[in-house]
C-alpha cells in the first residue's frame, strides 16, 4: 500500500494482524511511538491520521492506505533524516516544533515515556484550536495518560505552544527559584534528556534490536495457590519457531531470587507451590512474540489447588495453610517508646479506629521489558530500566550460576519506576534463554502480565488507639498494622517496618507502641511504592488527629501544630532532631496560603455557588518521610568524575534515572562544583562496566547519597586539578579559578581541554571516584538515629462532594514541603505535581481488586489512574530547612509529596459531608449511602 | 496466530457485502472488536471487512423529516456536526463522553449500536431519540426500529457475516422538543458507566406534551422505559412527578448489582437523581423555542 509518512510518500506492505504501531516500530524501526497499554487505554501510541489524533496500538495498518500519518519523528517542520538527528544536535534544537519546545521549557518532561503521545495528542488539538482554554486541553488530553503527573505543566505548555504557534513569541521558561541560590544549584535548568524525550529519540529497552534477535514470553501460572503436578512442554517445543522452552530443571544455578530473602523461585518446578497467579512456571523463546505466545498455550499444565490465603490477618490465624516452610508471618516489627499505660491513664480523651487501605499498582506507563545477549567473549549483557542495576547483576549471576564479573547491566532510561522495578521481573529469564539459544533475548510484558506480576503497594488494616489532654497535646499513641506483603518477600519487611515507625506522625508523642505484622499470602507481592510503607501510615494517623480534634473542638490545623515535631523533638524511635525540622513552618505556610482564600473556616462545608448539592470544604494533613535506607543499614554510593579529552565533565554512577530528574541533580552539583555551565557536564547512569554502584534507587535517597558522591569526586578531581596546575604554573593553589568552562590562573586563561592535556602530561589521571557513606543509623529498637534525614510536608486539599451521586472532585491541593535545599527548582516543581496526583489516584481513583488471590483489575481499563481532567490546581511552596550533611543542605523529596494528599482529601470529604472515609480507596456509593441512609441487599 | 489475516478496505456496500458472505467480520472503528480478539474473547477471524471508507456508511445529512447519521460516521464528527447539535441533544452529549479524542476520532456510532451492550452511551441516547436503523444484507435493506434490534448482550438481529448496519434516521426535532443524555461513572474500574439515562420531551405549555425514556444497564438488552413514558406525558415537571416516574420505572427496569461497580440500591438511587437531571435540562433547553 502507499501513504505519506510524516510528509514523504512510501509503500509499504502492511502485515497480517498488523497494527499502525507495529508497523512503525518493528517494519520502519520508527520506535519514537510508544506503546504503554495495547489496549486503547494510555494514550502514549497516538499519532495523527489525516490530521486526527489516533491510536496506533488500535488502528490497523492496512487502514493507513492512501492516508497521511505523522508520528513524533515527524513532527518538526525540518525533517531531518535519521543521521542529521543523531549527529546534529543544534540542528534538532533549532527544528523543534514549539509543543516539543514548551514541552521542554515547561519542564513538563520526567520519564519522557508519555511524551511523544502527549506532544501528538496536542498537535492535534492546537492544529484544530490554537488558542484553547483550560477546559479544551484537559478535554483533548483526557485520554492521555501520565503516570509522572507532571499535568499542571503538560497544560502550561500546550498553552504556550499555542501562543507561540498564534504570535510566534518566544516560548518564555516558567521561573522557579530556590530562596538562596547559588551559581548554579537552585537555579532552575531544562533536564539534558529532555531533548531526545520530545522528538521521540531516547531508546527504553523495547526501543533496542539486535540481529537475530529472539522474543521470549512466559508461562504463568493463573492460579494463585497450588501444588504443579505435570508440566509438559513437549508440544510448545515442537512448535516450528520455538528456540527454547525451559522449566525449573533447567536452571544451572541458584533456583530462586529476591532483594532481601531468596524465597521468590524463578519457576516453579513439578512438586514445588505456586504461590500466587503470577508465578512463571515455563518460559519460551521464539523467533516471533506470535509464534512465543502460541507455544504458551501448548504447554500443559496440572495442579493440585490448595486453600487460598487472601488477607493478612487471616495469614495471622494459626490455622490458615502455611505458604513458605517459615509460616506466614514475614516479620513481627516492634516500636516501644515510654510506658503506653501511663500515657493513656494520662489523657482526658482516649479513641481507638481502625482503617483500611488497598493494594496498589504503580502503573508506570512503560511495561518491563529485559533484553539479554551474549557477547563474543561469551559475557552476558542484560539491556533493562532497572532501578537497582547492581542488584539485578547479582541475582541473574546466581541463577546461572556465573561469577558476577561474567554478568553486565546496561541501564536503560526507564519510563517510569515508582517503586516498581526494583524486583526483578524478566531479566533472569532473558538471561537464561540466551544462554540456552547463545540469541539474544527480549521479553517483553504486555500490560496484563505487568499488572499480575510486579510487587504492589501493601495493602494494610492500621487500627489506632490515641490518647490527648483536653487542651490537644497528645499524650500516647498505640498501633496495631497488619501488612499484606503477597506471595514473597521483596521488600516487605522495610516497607512495613517504615509504616510502622511512621504510624505515630510526625508528632513529639510522650508514649507509643506499635506492633506490625507484615504477612504472606496468595495475593501478588507487595514491595517498594513511593511512599514506602507511610502512605499507610499517614492516611490512619492523619485521619486519627482529625478525629480527635473534632471530638475536643479544637482546630485540624491547631492540633498539629502543637504537637508537631521541631528542633529538640524525640521522635518515637528515639530519635532526638537536631536540626532541619521545618514541619511548622510547613504547616504555617500552608495555612496562611489557605485561609488567604477564604472567608471564614475553611474547614466548614459550603455550597458551591448556585447548586445547593455540591458541598465544598478543605482537609488538611502533614506528613514527614526518611531519607535514605536508615535502621543500621550501610548507605553508600559511589560516583566518579572525570575530565574527558573535549573539556567535557563527565560524572558517573549506576543510580538510575526514573523520570524524578538525578540526571539534573548530578549534573548541576558536578557543574556548581567547577563554576561551569550544566551543559559542559554529562551524566552516565546505570552501567555495572562502566559505572561504580549508586546502590538502589529506593527511599529518595539518590539526591542525598548519589548527590554527596558527585560533589565529593567532584571537589577531589576539582583539587587535584587544581594542585597539578598550581604547581606547574607556580601560583598557590587557591589562586587556581574555574569558570565557565575555563581555569584562569597566573594571568593564564586554559580552556579544559587543554586542562585535560596538562594533567596527562602531568602523569595524573583527570578523574576522581569516591564512594561516599552516609551518616551511620541505628536498628530499630536501639533508640539512637534511625535515620540520618527527615523531610516534612503539610498540604491542604479543597474537596466538592457531589451529595447526589457521592462523586468526589479535589479543586485545589496546598503543598509545602521542606526538602532541606530545592537543587533543581523546576524538576522538583514536577517531583511534587507528580506526587499530589498519585496520591489523588491513591484517594480516589485506583483501586487493584484481588479476589482470592485472583487478579480482577488485569488490565489498565481496569485500574484507573488519575488523569488530566481529575488534576486540581497545585500551590506548591517550597521550605527549605537544610540538613547538615546532605548536598548543599537537600534532602529527599520523591516520595514526599504523595503522602499527605490523601488524608488531605479525605479529611475535606468528612468536612464537606460529614463521613468519614476509614477504607481507602474512596467509595462513592458508600458516601451517598450514608447520606441517604439506604441499605446495601446483596444480591 | 495473527489477529486477522486478511483485511480488506470496502469502498461500497456490495463489496463489503460479498466479503460479510464470504465470511469477513465487519470492522468499524475498531474500539471494540479489536480490543475483544487481542484480550481473547472473541477467536481471531480470518477477514476483516473495513466498511469506513463506504461513502453512504459516513453520510450524515437531512434525508426528509429525519436526520441520517451514517453507521461509520466516526464520534468526533457526530460531537461536531451542527445538524446534530440542533437535532439530537442527548446524543452530542452521549457520543462526547465516550472513550478518549483518540477513540472518538476512530469509534463510530454503529459500532456502538451493533455491538449491543445494555449500557453503550450512543445506543442509550439513541433510543430515547427515537431512532430507525437501517441495515442491508444481499437480500435487500430493512428499517428496523431501534428498540427491535437487540436480543441480548452483545447479540442483535444485525446477522453477522450477513448483514451490514448503513446507518439511522432520527426524527428531526420540532419547536419545542429537546433532549438531555447523563451518565454516572465510578472513578475506579471498568469503564462502563454505573448508570445512564437519555430523555426526549415535547412541552406543550407547562406540561410535558410526550416523552422518551431510556436508561442503561436496566436489562439484558438495552431498552427503553414505556410505563414511565406514560406516566410524564400530559404532567407538570414535579418532585411528585418525579418520585412517581421513578416507581414506575423501577417495575419495568431490573437494576441489578454489579460487582466492583454499583450495588442495585445505589443504582436505583441514581436513577431517581440522574431522571431529575435529564428532564430538567430537557425541560430547559425544549423551553428556548
Ligand atoms: C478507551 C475506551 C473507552 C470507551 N468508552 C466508552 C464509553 O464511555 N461509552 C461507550 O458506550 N463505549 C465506550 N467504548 C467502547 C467503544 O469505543 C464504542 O462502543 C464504539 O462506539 C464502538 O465503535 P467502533 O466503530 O469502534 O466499533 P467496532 O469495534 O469496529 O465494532 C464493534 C462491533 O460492531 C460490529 N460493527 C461495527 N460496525 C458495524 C456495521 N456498520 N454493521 C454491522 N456491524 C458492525 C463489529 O463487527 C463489532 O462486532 C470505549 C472504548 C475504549 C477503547
Ligand atoms: S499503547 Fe495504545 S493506548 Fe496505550
Ligand atoms: S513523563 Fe509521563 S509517564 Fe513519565
Amino acid at each position: 500500500m502507499d501513504l505519506y509518512l510524516n510528509g514523504k510518500p512510501i509503500t509499504i506492505d502492511p502485515q497480517p494482524g498488523e497494527m499502525l504501531v507495529d508497523m512503525l516500530r518493528e517494519q520502519l524501526a520508527l520506535t519514537g511511538t510508544k506503546v504503554g497499554c495495547n489496549e486503547a487505554e494510555c494514550g502514549s501510541c497516538t499519532v495523527i491520521v489525516d490530521g486526527e489524533a489516533v491510536l496506533a496500538c488500535a488502528y490497523p495498518a492496512a487502514r493507513a492506505a492512501g492516508r497521511n500519518v505523522i508520528t513524533i519523528e515527524g513532527l518538526s517542520p525540518l525533517a531531518l533524516s535519521p543521521d542529521e538527528m543523531i549527529e546534529q544536535d543544534e540542528l534538532v534544537q533549532k527544528s523543534l516544533h514549539p509543543i516539543q519546545e514548551a514541552f521542554i521549557k515547561h519542564g513538563a518532561v520526567q520519564c519522557g515515556f508519555c511524551i511523544p503521545g502527549q506532544i501528538m495528542t496536542a498537535y492535534a488539538l492546537l492544529e484544530h484550536d490554537p488558542d484553547p482554554d483550560d477546559e479544551a486541553i484537559r478535554h483533548a488530553l483526557k485520554d492521555t495518560l501520565c503516570r509522572c503527573a507532571g499535568y499542571p505543566s503538560i497544560l502550561n505548555a500546550v498553552k504556550a505552544a499555542g501562543e507561540r504557534m498564534r504570535t510566534g513569541v518566544p516560548i518564555r521558561a516558567p521561573e522557579f527559584q530556590s530562596s538562596s541560590p547559588l551559581e548554579v544549584i537552585g537555579n532552575s535548568y531544562i533536564r539534558p534528556d529532555a531533548l531526545d524525550k520530545v522528538i521521540g529519540r531516547t531508546k527504553f529497552t523495547d526501543d533496542l534490536k539486535f540481529e537475530h534477535m529472539l522474543q521470549a514470553r512466559v508461562k504463568r501460572a493463573g492460579v494463585p495457590h497450588a501444588i504443579v503436578k505435570r508440566l509438559d512442554i513437549e508440544k510448545a517445543r515442537q512448535l516450528p519457531g520455538v528456540l527454547a522452552v525451559l522449566t525449573a530443571a533447567d536452571i544451572p544455578g541458584e533456583k530462586k531470587h529476591g532483594l532481601v530473602i531468596y524465597d521468590w523461585p524463578v519457576l516453579v518446578g513439578v512438586g514445588e507451590r505456586v504461590r500466587t497467579v503470577g508465578d512463571a512456571l515455563a518460559i519460551v523463546a521464539a523467533e516471533s512474540r506470535a509464534i512465543a505466545t502460541q507455544a504458551l498455550d501448548l504447554i500443559e499444565v496440572e495442579f493440585e489447588a490448595q486453600p487460598v490465603v487472601s488477607d493478612p490477618v487471616q495469614a495471622y490465624d494459626g490455622s490458615s495453610p502455611a505458604i513458605h516452610p517459615g509460616g506466614n508471618l514475614l516479620k513481627h516489627i516492634k516500636v516501644r517508646k515510654g510506658d503506653i499505660e501511663l500515657g493513656f491513664a494520662e489523657a482526658d480523651l482516649v479513641l481507638e479506629h481502625e482503617f483500611h487501605t488497598g493494594i496498589y499498582e504503580h502503573a508506570f506507563i512503560e511495561p518491563e521489558c529485559s533484553i539479554a545477549r551474549l557477547t563474543p567473549e561469551g559475557r552476558m549483557e542484560i539491556y533493562v530500566g532497572s532501578q537497582i542495576p547492581y542488584a539485578d547483576r547479582n541475582q541473574i549471576a546466581r541463577v546461572l550460576g556465573w561469577p558476577e564479573e561474567k554478568v553486565r547491566v546496561i541501564g536503560m532510561m526507564i519510563g517510569g519506576g515508582f517503586g516498581g522495578k526494583e524486583d526483578i521481573a524478566g531479566q533472569i529469564h532473558a538471561a537464561l534463554l540466551t544462554e540456552r539459544t547463545g540469541r539474544p533475548v527480549k521479553l517483553l510484558f504486555d500490560r496484563h502480565e505487568s499488572l499480575l506480576v510486579h510487587p504492589k503497594r501493601h495493602a494494610t488494616q492500621i487500627r489506632i488507639k490515641m490518647g490527648a489532654k483536653r487542651d490537644g497535646r497528645l499524650t500516647a499513641v498505640e498501633s496495631e498494622l497488619y501488612g499484606d506483603t503477597g506471595s514473597y518477600a521483596s521488600l516487605g519487611e522495610k516497607v512495613m517496618t517504615r509504616a510502622t515507625t511512621h504510624s505515630a506522625g510526625p508528632y513529639e508523642m510522650p508514649h507509643a507502641k506499635a506492633d506490625c505484622y507484615a504477612m504472606y499470602t496468595n495475593n501478588p507481592p507487595a514491595g517498594a511504592f513511593r511512599g514506602f510503607g507511610v502512605t499507610q501510615a499517614c492516611f490512619a494517623v492523619e485521619s486519627m488527629m482529625d478525629i480527635l480534634a473534632e471530638r475536643l473542638e479544637i482546630d485540624p490545623v491547631e492540633i498539629r501544630r502543637m504537637n508537631a515535631l521541631r528542633l529538640g523533638s524525640t521522635t518515637n524511635t528515639g530519635q532526638e532532631l537536631r536540626e532541619s525540622v521545618g514541619l511548622l513552618e510547613c504547616i504555617q505556610q500552608v495555612q496562611s496560603e489557605m485561609e488567604s482564600r477564604m472567608d471564614g473556616d475553611p474547614f466548614k462545608p459550603r455550597s458551591s455557588p448556585g447548586a445547593e448539592h455540591l458541598r465544598r470544604a478543605w482537609g488538611f494533613a502533614v506528613a514527614y518521610k526518611n531519607t535514605g535506607l536508615g535502621g543500621g543499614a550501610p548507605d553508600k554510593s559511589a560516583a566518579e568524575v572525570e575530565l574527558c579529552p573535549d573539556g567535557i565533565l563527565e560524572v558517573r554512577t549506576s543510580s538510575a534515572e526514573i523520570g524524578q530528574g538525578l540526571v539534573t541533580v548530578l549534573q548541576l552539583i558536578v557543574a556548581q562544583e567547577f563554576r561551569t555551565s550544566p551543559a559542559n557536564v554529562r551524566v552516565l547512569l546505570s552501567d555495572t562496566d562502566l559505572t561504580p554502584d549508586g546502590g538502589p534507587t529506593t527511599a529518595s535517597r539518590q539526591t542525598y547519597v548519589s548527590g554527596n558522591a558527585a560533589r565529593m569526586a567532584a571537589q577531589v578531581l576539582h583539587q587535584a586539578i587544581s594542585s597539578t596546575l598550581a604547581e606547574k604554573y607556580d601560583c598557590p593553589p587557591q589562586e587556581v579559578h574555574f569558570e565557565e568552562g575555563l581555569v584562569r590562573l597566573n594571568g593564564n586563561s586554559l580552556p579544559m581541554e587543554e586542562v585535560y592535556l596538562e594533567m596527562n602530561e602531568e602523569g595524573r589521571s583527570p578523574r576522581a571516584l569516591y564512594e561516599y557513606w552516609a551518616p551511620s543509623t541505628d536498628p530499630l529498637g536501639d533508640g539512637g538515629n534511625m535515620h540520618f534525614a527527615y523531610s516534612f510536608a503539610a498540604q491542604a486539599a479543597e474537596v466538592e462532594v457531589d451529595t447526589h451521586t457521592g462523586e468526589v472532585k479535589v479543586l485545589n491541593v496546598i503543598v509545602a514541603n521542606d526538602v532541606g535545599k530545592a537543587l533543581n527548582p523546576l524538576g522538583l516543581q514536577g517531583q511534587v505535581e507528580g506526587g499530589v496526583v498519585m496520591g489523588l489516584g491513591n484517594a480516589l481513583t485506583e483501586h487493584f481488586i484481588v479476589e482470592e488471590g485472583r487478579v480482577i483489575t488485569d488490565r489498565l481499563a481496569r485500574y484507573r489512574m488519575p488523569s488530566i481532567v481529575q488534576t486540581p490546581q497545585i500551590h506548591s511552596i517550597v521550605i527549605e530547612h537544610p540538613t547538615q550533611d546532605g548536598p548543599y543542605g537537600a534532602k529527599g523529596v520523591g516520595e514526599l509529596s504523595s503522602i499527605p494528599t490523601t488524608p488531605a482529601i479525605t479529611n475535606a470529604i468528612y468536612n464537606a459531608v460529614g463521613v468519614r472515609i476509614d477504607n481507602l480507596p474512596v467509595d462513592q456509593e458508600e458516601i451517598v449511602r450514608q447520606l441517604n441512609k439506604f441499605s446495601k441487599t446483596a444480591e | 496466530m495473527p489477529l486477522w489475516k486478511n483485511y480488506y478496505l470496502a469502498q461500497s456496500i456490495p463489496e463489503a457485502l460479498t466479503r460479510l458472505n464470504e465470511g469477513a467480520r465487519v470492522i468499524a472503528g475498531g474500539t471494540d472488536l479489536l480490543l475483544e480478539i487481542q484480550q481473547g474473547v472473541q477467536p481471531p477471524p480470518e477477514s476483516l471487512v473495513d466498511v469506513c471508507n463506504i461513502p453512504e456508511l459516513n453520510s450524515l445529512e437531512i434525508r426528509g423529516k429525519d436526520l441520517f447519521i451514517g453507521a461509520g460516521v466516526p464520534l468526533n464528527h457526530i460531537v461536531a456536526s451542527q445538524l446534530v447539535q440542533e437535532n439530537s441533544q442527548a446524543l452530542v452529549e452521549a457520543c462526547n463522553l465516550i472513550g478518549g479524542p483518540q477513540v472518538r476520532n476512530t469509534a463510530t456510532l454503529g459500532g456502538n449500536i451493533a455491538h449491543a451492550l445494555p449500557a453503550a452511551d450512543g445506543t442509550i441516547a439513541l433510543l430515547a431519540l427515537d431512532a430507525q436503523a437501517e441495515s442491508v444484507s444481499s437480500e435487500g435493506s430493512r428499517i428496523t426500529a431501534l428498540e427491535e434490534l437487540f436480543l441480548g448482550p452483545r447479540h442483535s438481529r444485525i446477522e453477522e457475516n450477513q448483514e451490514l448496519l448503513v446507518g439511522f434516521y432520527l426524527p428531526l426535532r420540532k419547536n419545542s422538543q429537546a433532549s438531555a443524555f447523563k451518565r454516572v461513572m465510578r472513578p475506579q474500574g471498568v469503564a462502563l458507566p454505573i448508570l445512564n439515562m437519555a430523555v426526549w420531551l415535547q412541552r406543550k405549555k407547562d406540561r410535558i406534551a410526550d416523552a422518551h425514556l431510556a436508561l442503561g444497564p436496566s436489562g439484558p438488552t438495552p431498552l427503553r422505559a414505556r410505563m414511565a413514558e406514560n406516566v410524564l406525558r400530559g404532567e407538570k415537571i414535579s418532585q411528585t412527578l418525579i418520585e412517581k416516574v421513578h416507581q414506575v420505572m423501577l417495575e419495568e427496569v431490573h437494576l441489578r448489582t454489579s460487582p466492583y461497580r454499583a450495588s442495585a440500591d445505589y443504582r436505583t438511587h441514581l436513577a431517581k437523581i440522574l431522571l431529575q437531571d435529564v428532564l430538567e435540562i430537557a425541560w430547559e433547553r425544549a423551553g428556548k423555542d
